[in-house]
């Protein structure tokens, strides 16, 4: 036919021969085994497609035989195994092929690697990082199934989907309790800034305003005293974060993390300089409350990251609360004494309650402009 | 900061199905003998392949060049139309790597797109995606081909007849009548259609294999529809210009299954079994013969199922609704198959598995769709409408 591009007529026959005749596409089965630190593996890659990607029919006579096969085997481990990370990423378990075999699917033959991973320790929670084919065939998938103790997952990998985590240890009620408590007590002991913000409220604790010209503060007249100031100012502070953590946890209310961030930095700036000028004294347990309310935002974030199981989200949550307020006791507990010893000493007074805040102030006014303009000045 | 989200979509997969996946296979064995054939591959020196290698250098030459990745992927979904293997589709939009998911990507890139999307029967996005490349672009005569093709697949004939008439002057007359005879064949005008197809046929008497063998299959399946013999001549006609004209072939065989001629079925299909529309006509031409081999050819379309819902696949459910339905007496499973699939493409067989499945389960709602299409349409299909009596509803 003159002047008809012939391609286009092609496109017109073939779109117009509907859709549906395709035949099966490109999958290959990756079967985990998890047992402590040792993985067995198995991995069925279509032939078709390691000849695509390798070049599998070297006297291209259109039959891929056992002997082609065969001599491919070293090239066909090393491009597998390098398109797949089992394990945390910054150390990888150590994946070494055992042998190679061949099985019949339903859409023809594949290439069946046994391969065994040794990791670094026994996974809690395994990341498998997926990268076969992607780059030659986006609408590849791997599919796996993965057992551990007996209990068996499915997930899909895909050019969309390439790294997945699977929780691999089912713990007990009570064993989801104390890892999250542990990781509350952790958080509030690595967590600086709610330290600095606490230690902040109660530096001034053990003090009174003093009457007398000239000085800014007097010692507290008893430790009951000083006990019951601290005792608020804490109190106020669990609750108040407390609140938020839950409403945030719970998916009720959510702030954008890098304004909590700096609201925090910035709770422990105010709460600093205020023992350095001091303006509120009494109403203390009030910035508690108030910040406190931010500061359960970040406790949330932290919680978000560790992931929340959805079938005891409660749990976890109380868990993560009570090891926040009892890492929050213990450093109360050391503090307190200590302070109330010190009280008198120009040291505390001058040195750590002023000093201190100063230099709190200023680390926290660092964390402030880090956090609010999102640069970094400190590793 | 912190971990990745544990396992987004990924877990919803039923772990049965995988696990049957892999179970379904033997074990895996050591072959004994070197020169064991373990695979076999299309012929490699077929034009086809030899255009690909030619393209595959150019591309590799010229990276994020947009004329030589589009030839490129067009190779490559040539390909997976001829053989029938959707391995060709990832590898035509994986050369679009570059331009894949940028919106605004050039419009050959757009055109290029939508045709893998819609092979992926993703018909909404390759329509937003030809959209934007004729409204660009608007004498572009593939987009605007491709995208009556699309609309008329998905049953909106009003905008696909619109589409074909935007082509006029701009594209030989035979693709202007091949797109209008597409709608008015399944919209009451069975016989106009019929009527101007053979006249542009006439009208060229030097017209490649390719377009000859679609013509001829277009007419076979309007005669088809219509319970006109003469059908068999237009299939037959179609397969002596191309012999692997796929959709052909599955065509015919339905006319063959249709007249109770299953015997003749089976040299059509034998070698094709790794297309599954058409193993599933072969394994109903074994069924109707009482073949053994009709066993075998269940349980590898059953696998493929499995697999192919593994992996979280739709694509397949008017030929998933066919098996269960007349092989693996699932009529209940078909009907859920061709009612989901019915709700994305509406072509005159999506409608005759949803009559044949709503018919099996005595589902007279379904039946009710289908009688509401063909008043709505015209369609001219007295199969169907048998399927779809009202009176008939529940008898079997």
């Amino acid at each position: 036919m003159k002047g008809l591009p012939a391609a286009l007529l092609m496109v017109v026959a073939m779109v117009l021969h509907g859709a549906a005749l395709a035949h099966k596409p490109s999958d290959s089965y990756l079967t985990l085994d998890v047992d402590d630190d040792r993985i067995e593996g198995r991995w069925d890659i279509a032939l078709r497609d390691l000849d695509f990607a390798l070049g599998l029919d070297v006297n291209q006579d259109g039959a891929i035989t056992w002997g082609e096969l065969k001599a491919k085997h070293a090239e066909i481990a090393g491009y597998a195994l390098s398109r797949l990370t089992l394990g945390p990423p910054q150390s990888p378990c150590v994946t070494v092929v055992r042998e190679q075999l061949v099985d019949d699917h339903s859409d023809g033959a594949y290439a069946v690697l046994r391969f065994t991973a040794t990791c670094a320790a026994a996974p809690k929670v395994l990341t498998v990082g997926y990268r076969l084919f992607f780059e030659l065939d986006p609408q590849h998938r791997g599919l796996l199934n993965l057992s551990s103790r007996g209990v068996t997952r499915a997930g899909i990998l895909s050019v969309d989907a390439p790294v997945q985590q699977f929780v691999l240890a089912e713990l007990s009620l009570r064993e989801q309790f104390a890892d999250y408590l542990k990781e509350g007590v952790l958080h509030i002991w690595t967590g600086f800034d709610h330290i600095l913000f606490l230690l902040s409220l109660l530096l001034p604790a053990v003090l009174v305003r003093s009457t007398a010209s000239g000085e800014a503060w007097a010692s507290a007249p008893s430790f009951k005293a000083a006990f019951w100031d601290v005792f608020k100012v804490v109190t106020a502070f669990t609750l108040a974060h407390s609140i938020t953590l839950s409403l945030a946890a719970l998916g009720v209310v959510s702030l954008p993390s890098r304004l909590v961030e700096s609201a925090i930095a910035a709770s422990v700036v105010l709460a600093a300089l205020n023992n350095v000028r001091p303006i509120v004294y009494a109403g203390r347990w009030i910035i508690a409350f108030c910040f406190g309310l931010i500061h359960g935002f970040g406790f949330a974030s932290v919680l978000a990251d560790l992931g929340l199981p959805q079938k005891s989200l409660l749990l976890a949550l109380v868990a993560f609360n009570v090891g926040v307020e009892l890492g929050q006791l213990a450093i109360v507990a050391v503090f307190l004494p200590c302070a109330f010893a010190l009280r008198k000493t120009l040291l505390y007074r001058r040195g750590v309650l002023v000093g201190g805040s100063l230099a709190v102030a200023a680390i926290a006014t660092f964390w402030l402009i880090e956090r609010a303009f999102d640069v970094k000045f400190m590793r | 900061m912190g971990r990745t989200a544990l396992t987004a979509h990924a877990m919803i997969v039923a772990i049965g199905t995988l696990a049957s996946v892999v179970a379904a296979t033997a074990a895996p064995y050591v072959p004994a003998d070197d020169a064991k054939v373990l695979e076999r591959l299309p012929d490699r020196q077929a034009p086809q392949y030899r255009d690909l290698k030619r393209l595959q250098a150019a591309a590799a030459a010229a990276p994020n060049d947009v004329r030589a990745a589009t030839a490129l992927a067009y190779a490559h979904y040539r390909i997976s139309r001829i053989e029938g293997d959707p391995r060709f589709l990832g590898y035509a939009q994986a050369a679009l790597t570059p331009w894949w998911r940028d919106p605004e990507a050039p419009t050959a890139v757009l055109v290029m797109r939508a045709t893998i999307l819609q092979s992926n029967h993703e018909f909404l996005r390759a329509r937003s995606d030809l959209d934007k490349a004729i409204a660009r672009e608007p004498r572009n005569v593939r987009a605007i081909l491709l995208r009556a093709t699309v609309l008329t697949v998905e049953g909106k004939y009003d905008e696909a007849r619109l589409d074909c008439g935007r082509l006029q002057g701009l594209t030989p007359e035979i693709n202007v009548v091949a797109c209008l005879a597409s709608v008015d064949s399944v919209t009451g005008k069975a016989q106009p259609a019929r009527a101007a197809l053979v006249r542009s046929l006439a009208a060229m008497p030097d017209a490649t294999p390719d377009a000859r063998a679609w013509i001829e299959s277009l007419l076979g399946e309007i005669a088809q529809r219509q319970g006109d013999p003469t059908a068999e001549a237009h299939f037959r006609a179609a397969l002596a210009a191309d012999s692997r004209d796929l959709y052909t072939l599955g065509a015919y065989a339905d006319w063959l299954l249709d007249g109770n001629r299953a015997a003749d079925v089976i040299p059509l299909l034998q070698g094709e079994q790794r297309v599954d529309a058409l193993l599933i006509r072969l394994a109903l031409a074994q069924k109707a013969l009482q073949r053994p081999e009709a066993e075998s050819s269940v349980a590898t379309l059953r696998a493929r199922f499995d697999a192919s819902r593994a992996r979280g696949d739709t694509v397949h459910r008017r030929e998933e609704a066919r098996f269960q339905l007349a092989l693996d007496g699932n009529p209940k499973a078909a009907l859920r198959l061709a009612l989901e699939n019915w709700n994305v493409q509406r072509e005159p067989a999506d409608l005759r598995i949803l009559a044949e499945a709503a018919r099996a389960t005595g589902d007279s709602r379904a039946q009710e769709t289908v009688r509401e299409w063909l008043t709505a349409t015209g369609l001219e299909y007295p199969a169907v409408e048998a399927l779809a009596k009202p009176d008939r509803a529940g008898a079997r």
